[in-house]
């Protein structure tokens, strides 16, 4: 048995100490906004917070996590789709197919945490999940409009199509 | 070679439905055995209380709710479709929702909806007049009502947002309000609809958000099919043989049936073994220990040397047809003072869709249920009726918004097959059925091998004496449609090079001396279509090898093509438009330089242009991108940007890396040697929509066939050494 606090929560869950975080996460505490994308940790699609880090949950074993950690998953991150990373998502209509969505919001609320005003190589560096329908360019834009970095921002969404 | 992935019972239904996936226009009717045609009057008398007609019902409150029979996989068809419906509706916006049709819906009205096959780029061009129609329809039967209530002539009313107006006796109504009375009239007459002018449209045409991009998206809340929870369900996962053609030889079921969670493990077919559990992961770890033994078949020795010299063979051989032979291009080029000749070769890749494989099956004595992200319903259904050997009309498929779809999930149908025997073993019982990364890499429909001798030569003056390309490589229609082959010539594989004036994906230029040519070269491995399918290879054989014959002909990559395209003047629009966006030919800064490609596809024109710097070191950075769009009419030229956007992501991740074959097998079995391209990589876009307006073209696909040409032409521009074959490790360069 394994005590977690997730979204503020506590759930006990009976599972082998070896199943990973994202694997509870979804098929004991039911919450399946944290997407199963590759299990090697390569494609960030199962991207939560753990004590205010981003982590990739696909190969956290649960046995690794004290019932002291604070487990955030893409349904805690804000009431309301209100973070300023969600609001900035909607605006820029960046999600496409958005399967990967979750974990990209997770990585940028994680990234702006630490730096409110990320540069383009801060994101570069930072943002290294993975999405198949190419939403990058306005992941990035979103990025620095979620940070109020005007001008980079407006830099980043010139795309505008113009007929 | 042949495949041999599946068995014979799979190949028979396979065979039926991708006939009909594959011809023009869907006519998925030909697996359904199902008339086509609309059938008003079964549709009628089948509505719900609240249906105006098929697209669009409203609801007291002023909601309307517009039907939509395409998939929406993230390429945003949904709301450019309600955006269609909704301008000749004359709704509000803001109170537009929409639903999805079943396929059982649309069978029990004699598919009264349509196609709701989602390939091809087809979403909106093939179905944009009777959308239109249907909202037109809709509006015209809500303002007779409104005119019947008031005794007054319809002709008197106006509308607008979703109010309908009497001016001379200062009465309205909401569309609400006369829903229920509209839905008991007669439909008009088609021929009594006329459609607005497009320079009229107010809600289609514009840059409107997303539609279905609400919160679900934002917060985790959007349930796809890897998401489906159903009361007492079960998980399972599969492993097939992996190499393509060998099949299961035993497997130890006692060491892992003590697992825990485990209910069953057994062989679903001659290649595929299941593991069920009460978890998936339980399921997973179940699988990661059982041991199997495969009979690997008569392709365990294949490797990607021994496919590579199988499609080198072609590039010479006699056993080619010509498709374009115009003169006589091998003539001209022999007599011609220049000439060059190129090897090119392009390798196999995956689709890797971010959602695995899945799918949900629930079967009873007398139905079946199917819970799948699916780029075609109705093909989902046609395999569940086969599979569960219950008549259609028992069956039934919640097709979910897909993880992505890229064109995985619209042919065989392979996992409904897989979801359908291990449900049989729990009779009542839903089981989700998920694939694993690993799982999914090693069994695509991969983008076919593909190579193409080009050869060409150059006049005194400097012009293009005459053109000859031969491609050779494996055949998607050989794998999926033999029947679509005609008299042994496969013009699928030479798409983007036809010569036909009413074709959807024709060649730019004109020349009195043009030949292209396939050989068909076939392997072990299955193939499909991939985002662009046969325009990807072909528009980098034929983009880069022209950027080729210009250094030749020492002229400018862009004059040399202007003058082969007098006679394509849709082709030469979108190459002047992205030129001129990108500021052709003025200076760039140090280091840098640029690549034009132009080509057409999915009855789309488009053109990119590339800004790229190489280092010493051979680090490519591609810094920006500038393209021009020509599809005719546009619905909404934000969400066409963004496709153009992600075909630039998708395309140039065929930079990187590669499916590569070794011991029968696929190499690369997840993303660490896989590559996929991250933020890093994305360069700027930008987008310029030069339409013409006569015509309707395809938004997801054109644009990619662009992309990697135009970035290649910019890396030669750079280096003087032509990128012949990707992905561009092999040539001792990296993307950064």
């Amino acid at each position: 048995m394994f005590q977690l606090n997730i979204n503020g929560r506590v759930h006990k869950v009976d599972v082998e100490p070896d199943t990973p975080l994202l694997w509870v996460i979804r098929e004991q505490v039911g919450l399946t906004g944290t997407k199963y994308g590759c299990g090697v940790a390569q494609c960030g699609a199962c991207s939560i917070h753990y004590n205010g880090e981003v982590m990739r949950s696909c190969v956290l074993p649960v046995s690794a996590v004290k019932p002291t950690d604070r487990i955030v998953t893409i349904e805690g991150l804000a009431r309301d789709a209100s973070h300023p990373v969600q609001r900035a998502w909607a605006e820029l209509d960046v999600a496409q197919c958005g399967f990967c969505q979750s974990g990209q919001i997770m990585a940028a609320a994680a990234l702006l945490r630490k730096k409110s005003r990320p540069t383009d190589g801060d994101i570069d560096e930072a943002m290294t999940n993975i999405c198949r329908c190419g939403t990058y360019h306005r992941i990035r834009a979103a990025i620095h409009r979620a940070a109020g970095n005007r001008s980079a921002a407006a830099e980043a969404d010139n795309n505008n199509a113009t007929a | 070679m042949e495949h041999a992935q599946q068995s014979a019972l799979q190949d028979v239904t396979r065979r039926k439905f991708m006939v009909s996936t594959a011809a023009a226009g869907g006519g998925l009717a030909l697996g359904l055995q199902l008339p086509f045609g609309a059938a008003p009057a079964a549709a009628q008398s089948a509505a719900a209380a609240d249906e105006i007609n098929l697209w669009v019902v409203v609801k007291p409150d002023d909601t309307c709710v517009i039907r939509i029979a395409r998939a929406e996989m993230g390429q945003g068809t949904l709301t450019g479709l309600a955006q269609l419906v909704a301008e000749e509706l004359e709704c509000d916006w803001k109170k537009v929702a929409t639903e999805q049709i079943t396929p059982g819906q649309n069978l029990a009205r004699k598919r009264a909806w349509g196609d709701m096959s989602t390939s091809g780029s087809r979403g909106i061009r093939q179905s944009h007049d009777y959308v239109r129609s249907g909202g037109a329809a809709a509006r015209m039967m809500l303002m007779q009502a409104a005119a019947s209530e008031w005794g007054v002539p319809v002709g008197e009313l106006t509308v607008a947002n979703g109010v309908i107006s009497h001016a001379a006796s200062r009465r309205r109504t909401s569309f609400g309000r006369v829903a229920a009375a509209a839905a008991k009239l007669t439909p008009p007459d088609p021929k009594t609809i006329t459609l607005k002018p497009i320079k009229e449209w107010k809600i289609a045409g514009k840059p409107l958000r997303r539609i279905d991009n609400t919160r679900g998206k934002l917060d985790g809340s959007q349930i796809y099919a890897m998401d489906v929870r159903l009361p007492g369900m079960l998980h399972a996962t599969v492993k097939q043989c992996p190499v393509f053609g060998g099949r299961l030889a035993s497997f130890d079921a006692a060491k892992v049936t003590g697992m825990p969670g485990v209910r069953k493990v057994f062989a679903i077919s001659p290649t595929t073994v299941a593991v069920v559990a009460d978890t998936w992961w339980r399921a997973k770890k179940a699988m990661d220990a059982l041991p199997i033994v495969w009979d690997e078949g008569p392709h365990a020795k294949v490797n990607s040397a021994s496919i590579d010299a199988h499609l080198r063979t072609g590039l010479t051989s006699d056993d080619a047809f010509a498709d374009i032979n115009t003169g006589d291009a091998i003539k001209a080029i022999a007599a011609a003072p220049r000439k060059v000749e190129a090897v090119y070769s392009l390798p196999f890749t995956a689709h890797t869709t971010m959602e695995p494989m899945n799918c949900t099956v629930r079967l009873t004595a007398d139905r079946a249920e199917l819970w799948i992200p699916t780029q075609s319903a109705e093909a989902s259904m046609a395999v569940l009726s086969s599979s569960s050997g219950l008549p259609l009309d028992k069956c039934e498929v919640y097709a979910l918004n897909l993880g992505g779809g890229f064109g995985r999930r619209i042919g065989s149908q392979d996992v409904v097959r897989q979801g359908v025997a291990i449900a049989k073993e729990f009779p009542g019982v839903p089981v989700k059925m998920l694939w694993t990364r690993e799982e999914d890499q090693a069994h695509g429909l991969y983008r076919p091998i593909a190579m193409a001798r080009m050869t060409a030569g150059v006049d005194e003056q400097g012009n293009l004496a005459g053109m000859h390309i031969r491609v050779s490589g494996q055949s998607i229609n050989a794998f999926a449609n033999p029947a679509a082959i005609k008299d042994g010539r496969d013009r699928r594989q030479l798409q983007g090079l036809w010569d036909t004036l009413e074709g959807d994906a024709q060649i730019g230029y004109t020349h009195p001396n043009l030949r292209t040519e396939y050989a068909m070269r076939n392997t072990h491995l299955p193939v499909g279509p991939w985002r662009g399918v046969n325009t990807n290879q072909n528009g980098i054989f034929l983009e880069c090898f022209m950027d080729e014959a210009a250094k030749l002909a020492n002229r400018d990559p862009l004059e040399f093509r202007r003058v082969l395209m007098r006679e394509r003047p849709k082709h030469l629009g979108v190459l002047n438009a992205a030129a001129e966006k990108a500021g052709w030919g003025k200076p760039l800064p140090k280091g840098v330089f640029r690549g034009i490609a132009q080509f057409m596809g999915y009855g789309s024109y488009s053109a990119a242009v590339a800004e790229v710097s190489v280092s010493a070191k051979g680090e490519v950075k591609v810094h920006r991108m500038v393209f021009a769009l020509d599809c005719g009419n546009v619905v909404n030229p934000d969400q066409t940007a963004a496709q153009i956007e992600g075909s630039v992501a998708y395309g140039m991740t065929t930079l990187l890396g590669e499916i590569s074959v070794d011991a029968g097998r696929v190499v690369e079995t997840n993303f660490h040697n896989f590559p996929v391209m991250k933020v890093k990589e994305m360069p700027k876009v930008e987008v310029v929509l030069p339409l013409t307006g006569d015509f309707w073209g395809g938004v997801g696909e054109p644009t990619i066939c662009v992309v990697v040409p135009a970035i290649l032409n910019a890396i030669f521009a750079a280096t003087g050494k032509p990128v012949r074959s990707l992905p561009l490790s092999k040539q001792g360069l990296t993307l950064i």
